[in-house]
């Protein structure tokens, strides 16, 4: 391209001594000694990281070197374009971004006239291409929403407590009568689901020596701590943590998530925290082989509260 | 000297190049395809101002790249299974455990992969700084002012951003399958499940079932490893583009206008300082993943539902939230034949979508209140928005109460105070911090407006006295350093160096582009 075609374009002017191109420290000798420094000790952290890596060193040498590495190459770096490049201060100007009303309205005529225009003479067709359009998108949302997951169905009303289930240990042992001790707790599943998901996260049950006597916890439930066992759902009516701890003085199951308490003695009414609910109990009974075993599922849904659980 | 001279000095093979050399004749071949010289040349002159505030967005930029590169590392060797193997790894602690493979792979990361402990605490480390960063980046812009018109829609993309980023990093801290995580995905689906409606299909999708399922790792792996980090890329690009397209904001001060931008230009000073601090930003992530260890996860052994550890906390980005759900009361309302999970849903469903809907509308809501639509380059020093900045403390005020009461126990614990001292304490702290918050913000920003030159450093004065006894006190001259910002800002030269061997023919350049 000639010359004759280019139009001159304002650009910076400056002579050589001009203090903007002065370096910004006011020693630049010394800061770029004190530069070279840090990047000889960035060098040596690098290379040292690869020796460390190379002889698989403990990792907090592996960090250290690539870490004092990186650290002084950056600060060398940031030190060179900080005071030894030209301080300025330079700017640039701002046009406004906004154009000129002419273009603005050919481009806002452009779109609607042209649109408008092309809409209005087929509105059927427009209509249609719409419909379709609007009925994919919904259809669309079916298969992901029918082949992401069951639905609900009635699984988080029913754990896997049956009529005579045994309560057996995490490794699957039954647990007798003569187990715990007053004061004692234990974390029981229903025989055959101790190592399933669904036996750890919804079948938890914790299992409480409160007394050597029969004891009654709410009227209706005469016969649901036998010999002074009593049975909770361990999860949590809040948001499902395992009711984990027990303090034995005051006798309440505490959920390490948010401290709700759940008193035992009483039904496991919560007696402090954000828990909205009674932590449900299994009704169990001793057989004659002196094995704890449920009477029945929960009588409730356990854990958290969700839309469908009814209000009964 | 005629035209037919052989180039065999140096300083001729240059003149037979071109002015610029090789370098020089590549551009011009790049230039025939691509059409870059005058836009390159705009985009090397870019200026960015030197304000240090300007720096909070460059660390969250810079942790990202730190993440992608770490987490590019991590899914080598990250198997996102939920079936069972039994551990026999270099941890001989858990040797004989059963375990998920999730669990299993990321122990054998930290032991017995080489670098992988590192890595995977430098990929937790920067994480945090990310989050971090793009909440300290996004106060800098609420309280100078600069979502105003343009920059609306920037401020909506970095919003979502670190809604993001929150999420990525909850979906990236519950892949391992430790009992820690594990407890926060119980949380989270228990959180879904609380929605009215359609609270229970939601989580029923979302993990392919009743809770723990099997689906929900791998699902989670493909959201945070690629779904999720695709779009924050996307979107950050579009962050940045918008940030050349419309210009950075600059402070008020000596040549600044709204007409132009002051600082340093791109090329090079911008590019040394900014590649510096990426390496800076990587190096402290290193040093903190050497020394600070983060989410030792053998030792919370692999998750199991039914079991629980003490005193656990989440990552500090999700502490409002579990704070939250501590204070709020144990209201669940059942009528209408259906359970309403009030305490779970409000303050963990409601609650955050309120404070970011309200983040979403504030450029709105601020133009509606003060029917300001002008375009605005220049920021705000906080105090003159005593209002703004009082709403925006309040709101800091709140989620910091929220934060501090997600510990409770260990406060409870550690002050030898009773939980229900400590609750109720917190409760009232978290209702009362915004309204006290407002107006001693709203106050100490009027008073502060008072202070004329207030932020600058003062010279002492010179006290005198005169040969009739009278005492004078004049101020003595700025200091160097302050009166040095006071050049006149020029537009970026072509040479911002000169070459030793060339005298310079001119002190004034006009160059043809």
């Amino acid at each position: 391209m000639s010359d004759e075609h280019r139009t001159p374009v304002e650009i910076g002017t400056v002579s050589e001594n001009d203090p903007h191109l002065q370096p910004a420290a006011k020693n630049p000798d010394t800061v770029e000694h004190v530069t070279a420094f840090t990047f000889v000790l960035g060098l040596l952290g690098v290379a040292g990281f690869g020796a460390a890596y190379w002889v698989n060193a403990k990792p907090w040498i592996l960090g250290a070197t690539m870490g004092f590495g990186l650290f002084f190459l950056g600060v060398g770096l940031v030190a060179w374009g900080k005071y030894l490049m030209p301080r300025g201060p330079f700017m640039e100007s701002r046009h406004p971004l906004a154009n000129s009303e002419a273009d603005r309205d050919a481009f806002a005529a452009a779109i609607v006239e042209r649109g408008a225009g092309v809409v209005k003479r087929r509105k059927m067709l427009a209509g249609l291409l719409g419909g379709g359009l609007g009925v994919f998108s919904i259809v669309a949302i079916f298969p992901l929403l029918r082949s992401l997951g069951p639905l609900p169905k009635g699984t988080l009303f029913h754990t896997d407590w049956r009529k005579g289930s045994y309560a057996v240990d995490q490794t699957g042992r039954r647990v007798s009568v003569g187990e715990l001790t007053v004061g004692s707790i234990i974390t029981v599943y229903p025989e055959g689901q101790q190592n399933t998901d669904r036996g750890q996260a919804v079948d938890q049950t914790v299992l409480i020596r409160i007394s050597d006597e029969d004891y009654v916890t709410q009227k209706g439930r005469e016969s649901w701590g036998p010999k002074g066992y009593l049975a909770y759902s361990k999860m949590c009516t809040h948001l499902g943590c395992p009711v984990g701890l027990y303090e034995q003085e005051l006798q309440v199951l505490v959920c390490p998530c948010h401290q709700s308490m759940f008193n035992v003695t009483n039904g496991a009414v919560p007696e402090f925290g954000p828990a909205p609910r009674p932590l449900p109990q299994l009704p169990i009974y001793i057989d004659a082989d002196g094995f704890i075993r449920s009477q029945s599922d929960y009588h409730q849904p356990v854990g958290p509260g969700f839309w469908e659980r009814t209000t009964t | 000297m005629s035209d037919t001279t052989i180039p065999n000095t140096k300083r001729a093979q240059r003149e037979a190049e071109g002015p610029y050399g090789k370098i020089g004749k590549s551009l011009n071949e790049l230039d025939d395809r691509l059409g870059i010289a005058k836009g390159g040349r705009t985009f090397m002159d870019k200026i960015f101002p030197d304000h240090w505030s300007f720096m909070l967005g460059e660390i969250a930029l810079y942790s990202f790249v730190i993440l992608l590169v770490t987490g590019v590392f991590l899914t080598l060797y990250f198997v996102p299974s939920s079936a069972t193997v039994i551990y026999h790894g270099a941890y001989k602690p858990l040797d004989g455990q059963r375990v998920t493979e999730a669990f299993d792979s990321t122990v054998n990361i930290s032991f017995a992969v080489r670098g992988g402990l590192l890595v995977r605490q430098m990929h937790h480390w920067a994480c945090d700084i990310f989050v971090g960063a793009i909440v300290v980046h996004m106060a800098r812009v609420f309280f100078t002012g600069a979502f105003r018109k343009p920059r609306e829609l920037n401020w909506t993309i970095g919003l979502t951003l670190l809604i993001l980023a929150i999420a990525n990093g909850f979906l990236g801290y519950s892949l391992p399958d430790d009992l820690v995580s594990g407890t926060g995905i119980r949380i989270a689906y228990s959180i879904m499940e609380s929605i009215p409606l359609v609270g229970t299909y939601l989580a029923f999708f979302v993990f392919g079932g009743n809770f723990p399922g099997t689906a929900v790792i791998p699902r989670f792996f493909i959201l945070h490893c690629l779904i999720v980090p695709l779009i924050i890329l996307g979107l950050v690009g579009a962050h940045l583009f918008l940030l050349v397209r419309q210009k950075h904001t600059q402070f008020r001060g000596e040549g600044k206008t709204e007409e132009n931008v002051v600082g340093s230009p791109m090329y090079p000073v911008f590019m040394a300082k900014t590649t510096g601090f990426l390496f800076i930003v990587g190096g402290a992530t290193a040093l903190l993943g050497a020394f600070a260890q983060i989410n030792p996860i053998w030792q919370f052994g692999p998750y199991d539902a039914a079991r629980i550890s003490y005193a656990v906390q989440p990552d500090w980005y999700m502490g409002f939230l579990d704070g939250a759900l501590r204070v709020f009361p144990a209201w669940e309302f059942t009528g209408f034949g259906h359970t309403w999970p009030l305490e779970v849903f409000i303050p963990a469903v409601l609650l955050p979508g309120i404070i970011f809907n309200l983040c979403f509308a504030w450029p709105l809501i601020e133009r509606k209140m003060t029917g300001d639509n002008e375009i605005h380059h220049l920021l705000d020093r906080p105090r003159d928005r005593p209002k703004r900045t009082a709403a925006g403390v309040a709101m800091f005020a709140l989620l910091a109460m929220l934060f501090i009461a997600s510990s409770t126990d260990v406060i409870a614990n550690f002050f030898h105070l009773s939980l229900n001292t400590v609750l109720w304490a917190m409760r009232i702290l978290v209702i009362l911090s915004p309204f006290v918050a407002y107006p001693i913000t709203y106050k100490i920003c009027k008073e502060l407006q008072g202070f004329a030159g207030g932020g600058k450093r003062k010279t002492p004065n010179l006290v005198s006295r005169t040969v009739e006894g009278e005492y004078l006190a004049t101020p003595t001259p700025r200091y160097h350093e302050d009166l040095d910002h006071e050049l006149r800002p020029k537009l970026v030269p072509t040479f911002i160096e000169e070459e030793p061997d060339e005298p310079a023919e001119s002190g004034v350049r006009t160059v043809d582009r």
